[in-house]
């Protein structure tokens, strides 16, 4: 089944599908590790529930809710 | 071709020496890897030995010598991929193809080996030799990583070391490691990143066009690296070989097929192939415990501290006043130090120079222009202690994640919080503090909002016109004004971001790094810097600013008064002394400095552009209070004391003057000059800060540009809507 990283909860995990949007929201993810087939877990989310914390390749990154839509995940 | 790398490295620039003295060392890595805590251990912190300034950038240069060798270190901006994308990026990339460099220390996180080596597969393409540097090899160690140094260092094609730079430990190693690279003249073994049958074939094909479009200037690396680059659709290698059409073309169909055949745009399937190499090494040279949690325990449980729904924000809040009531409460001690000393000088001084132009010079021009300026160092060196803590910490990553959201709402990073709040003290620091906002963009935006922020030197005047005009009402006035002040860098923030600012999607992708105890060394390092550029780039700009109002002030000289006042002065002096006499002498003297200021280039350029400000009411008076405002604000209150013929030594609840003032002005008058002065162009200080942070005097003109249009507008509204009410 296919989801959206933002609809993913707390502490799911998705493997990465893929990443629409601009070439440059892709070129930015990618350089930062979100790529297709690595597993990216929800770690924590802010006071007014964005931006959220993921984990991925092992450390941590603060994402916005409207760049996580762009990014198509399978639940693990 | 190994023939060909060799002479390469040997620099033929070199007058034909293989051996060169002196070498250049790039230290490439991701933002947080501790580059620039390596690059002080390397260099004992020496003075740094100049800049590369840059478009974007600067990129910081110091030198060591290490067993005979001349060892220059660059140190550039943190980086996660070596696209044309960022200034950052395209910047490091053209320092390394300058040919200026001859080793590229690659400094990784050894923690998070997998995400910092997705740049090191960009850089071994760049055929330069390599060194590999392990940093912070102590996390990896308490996550009980085990790396297997020769495997990683076979794969990579270059030595690789391990560091703690926080502790200094490695650093050794790793200079004899340059030196070995140089004087062997050690070419690593060239590496391939192996890409799949497609894209190597299609990689071949443009490979070849570019050699025989540039026979003889691309070694095999080089050649193969701008194929890649074209594949890749990087616009600024695509641009710089656009007289090439055919390659273009050719570039372009393979692009298109590859795209067709994988169902995925080029670009992204080298990606996907580097990450795929990264991911065969990791798993190669990197050992985990089964049971290893993969983040660090105590990250965690601070991070479910400080990023709590509810206490995150609280908690935040308390550090920033804590930060703000040091900065500024504990910064006015060492302040009045500073004031006693420079007017301890000032009058030693005095007393040496024989009365006249070249005293009037030295005291009023640059002493007084200076001094007032090196007032602000407690204030610079307290907050750049908490910002070296908070950003060592790993703190400030948490703040601007949890202020995101607010910040968002107005077009602005999460980081921009703690650059605002620094500009309720002052707007140099302020400016200052937008450093650490890595998106461009966002952070210039950042640049000119915070000068909006009510800053301590406009409190003055303020309480002057608060005082003078609105009786009762004055604390309720000045809190107005601190309410606007934040309300119109808000919309200023929004207005910024949707008409002028080119509008390019970055989305906001925030490394959290784990939480690190800062060292002492580090945080006086980042202090050390700050304050030696705040010294030197800013006082050259204020000596200036000062010497040109102090001449604007002071001539011409010997017009011929109205009045001759020190004729009468003296005839008060030599009568007997009498009640009234001092306060005689002291009005004359005032009513002398009134008409010389009125006589003085200030005063006619005041005159002058007077009618410029007739629609706001601004007398001729108030336009030269504005204009001496552009120095400091808080000389606007010094400006109506001479103005308005007040005793020496007026502070702004002088009851005087507010009488005085009180009767030039209607409340509403009053209120729009309030308003102008809030908003209007940055002092000096700020604008030579702007211009050394925003990298160039368009920005700060920009700056002065936008606010004057901004407080005129919003001044003329003020006493329009004030004609109509009353």
């Amino acid at each position: 089944m296919e989801y959206r990283l933002v609809d993913l909860k707390p502490g799911e995990t998705g493997k990465i599908k893929g990443i629409s949007g601009s070439i440059n929201n892709k070129r930015r993810l990618t350089a930062m590790g979100i790529v297709q087939g690595k597993e990216i877990t929800v770690e924590m989310i802010a006071p007014m529930g964005d931006p959220r914390i993921y984990s991925v390749l092992g450390y941590r990154l603060s994402m916005r809710n409207e760049d996580a839509q762009t990014i198509s995940v399978v639940r693990t | 071709m190994n023939k060909i790398k060799d002479e390469f490295i040997a620099d033929p620039k070199n007058g034909g020496s293989p051996i060169k003295k002196k070498i250049t060392v790039v230290l490439v890595g991701n933002p947080n890897c501790g580059k620039t805590t390596l690059l002080n251990r390397l260099t004992h912190s020496k003075e740094s030995v100049g800049n590369y300034p840059r478009v974007t950038v600067t990129l910081a240069r110091k030198s060591c010598v290490h067993d005979g060798l001349h060892i220059e270190l660059i140190d550039t901006p943190g980086i996660y991929a070596l696209t044309s994308q960022s200034g950052e990026e395209r910047e490091t990339r053209e320092f390394i193809h300058s040919g200026q460099a001859d080793i590229i220390v690659n400094v990784l996180d050894a923690g998070n080996l997998e995400r910092s080596l997705f740049l090191t597969s960009q850089l071994i393409e760049m055929g330069l030799p390599m060194l590999f540097v392990l940093n912070m090899s102590d996390e990896a160690h308490s996550r009980q990583l085990t790396i297997d140094h020769h495997g990683l260092s076979s794969m990579l094609g270059g030595p690789v070391y391990e560091s703690i730079a926080t502790r200094g430990e490695g650093i050794k190693a790793l200079l004899d490691g340059m030196v070995h690279m140089h004087r062997q003249k050690v070419s690593p073994e060239p590496v391939f990143l192996p890409y799949d049958a497609h894209l190597e074939r299609a990689v071949e094909k443009v490979q070849r066009l570019v050699f025989e479009l540039h026979p003889g200037s691309f070694d095999h690396n080089q050649s193969r690296w701008l194929a890649i680059k074209l594949l890749e659709g990087d616009d600024q290698i695509l641009v710089q070989e656009g007289e090439h059409a055919h390659l273009l073309e050719m570039v372009h169909r393979q692009r298109y097929d590859l795209a067709r055949d994988h169902g995925e745009e080029c670009e992204f399937l080298f990606a996907a192939a580097r990450y795929g190499f990264v991911h065969g090494m990791v798993t190669e040279a990197v050992h985990a415990p089964k049971t290893a949690t993969g983040f660090l325990d105590w990250t965690n449980r601070l991070d479910r501290i400080f990023l709590h729904r509810f206490l995150g924000i609280p908690l935040l809040l308390g550090l920033l006043w804590i930060m703000f009531q040091s900065t500024f409460s504990l910064g006015e001690i060492p302040m009045g130090w500073i004031e006693a000393g420079v007017g301890w000088i000032s009058a030693t001084v005095a007393s040496h120079i024989p009365a006249g132009l070249v005293h009037d010079l030295v005291i009023d021009g640059i002493i007084a222009g200076v001094g007032g300026t090196l007032v602000f160092l407690p204030n610079i060196i307290i907050l750049f202690f908490f910002m070296a803590l908070f950003s060592e910490t790993g703190y400030l990553a948490r703040a601007a994640f949890l202020m995101d959201r607010s910040m968002h709402a107005f077009g602005l990073h999460g980081k921009a919080l703690i650059p605002l709040i620094m500009g309720f003290g002052c707007n140099v620091p302020a400016v200052m503090a937008t450093r650490t906002i890595e998106d461009h963009r966002s952070r210039m935006i950042t640049i000119l909002v915070s000068p909006f922020m009510l800053c301590s030197a406009r409190l003055p005047v303020f309480i002057l016109f608060a005082g003078a005009f609105f009786g009762e009402q004055a604390g309720l006035m000045v809190l107005l004004m601190y309410f606007l002040s934040i309300v119109i860098a808000m919309v200023a923030a929004v207005v910024l971001n949707r008409l002028i600012l080119r509008r390019d999607e970055n989305p906001f992708v925030m490394e959290l790094p784990p939480y690190r105890l800062p060292t002492l060394r580090a945080v006086m390092i980042h202090m050390g810097d700050r304050v030696a550029g705040f010294l030197q780039k800013v006082a050259g700009v204020i000596l200036v600013g000062s010497i040109v109002i102090w001449y604007l002030q002071a001539f011409p000289r010997h017009e011929i008064l109205n009045h001759d006042y020190d004729a009468e002065i003296a005839r008060f002096q030599h009568m007997p002394e009498a009640v009234m006499y001092h306060e005689t002498i002291n009005a004359l003297k005032m009513k002398k400095s009134q008409e010389e200021l009125e006589q003085s280039y200030l005063g006619r350029i005041a005159q002058a552009i007077a009618p410029v400000f007739s629609p706001l009411h601004f007398t001729w008076k108030d336009t030269v209070a504005v204009l001496t405002g552009f120095v400091a604000k808080e000389v606007v209150v010094a400006s109506y004391a001479v103005l308005y013929a007040q005793n020496d030594g007026v502070k702004e609840r002088s009851e005087s003057l507010r009488r005085a003032l009180s009767t030039t002005m209607t409340p509403w008058e009053a209120f729009t000059f309030m308003v102008f002065a809030l908003l209007y162009a940055p002092c000096l200080g700020t604008i030579a800060t702007i211009r050394k942070e925003a990298g160039g005097w368009i920005w700060a003109g920009y700056s002065v540009v936008f606010s004057l249009t901004l407080a005129y507008s919003l001044s003329l509204s003020v006493i329009w809507i004030g004609g109509m009410v009353s």
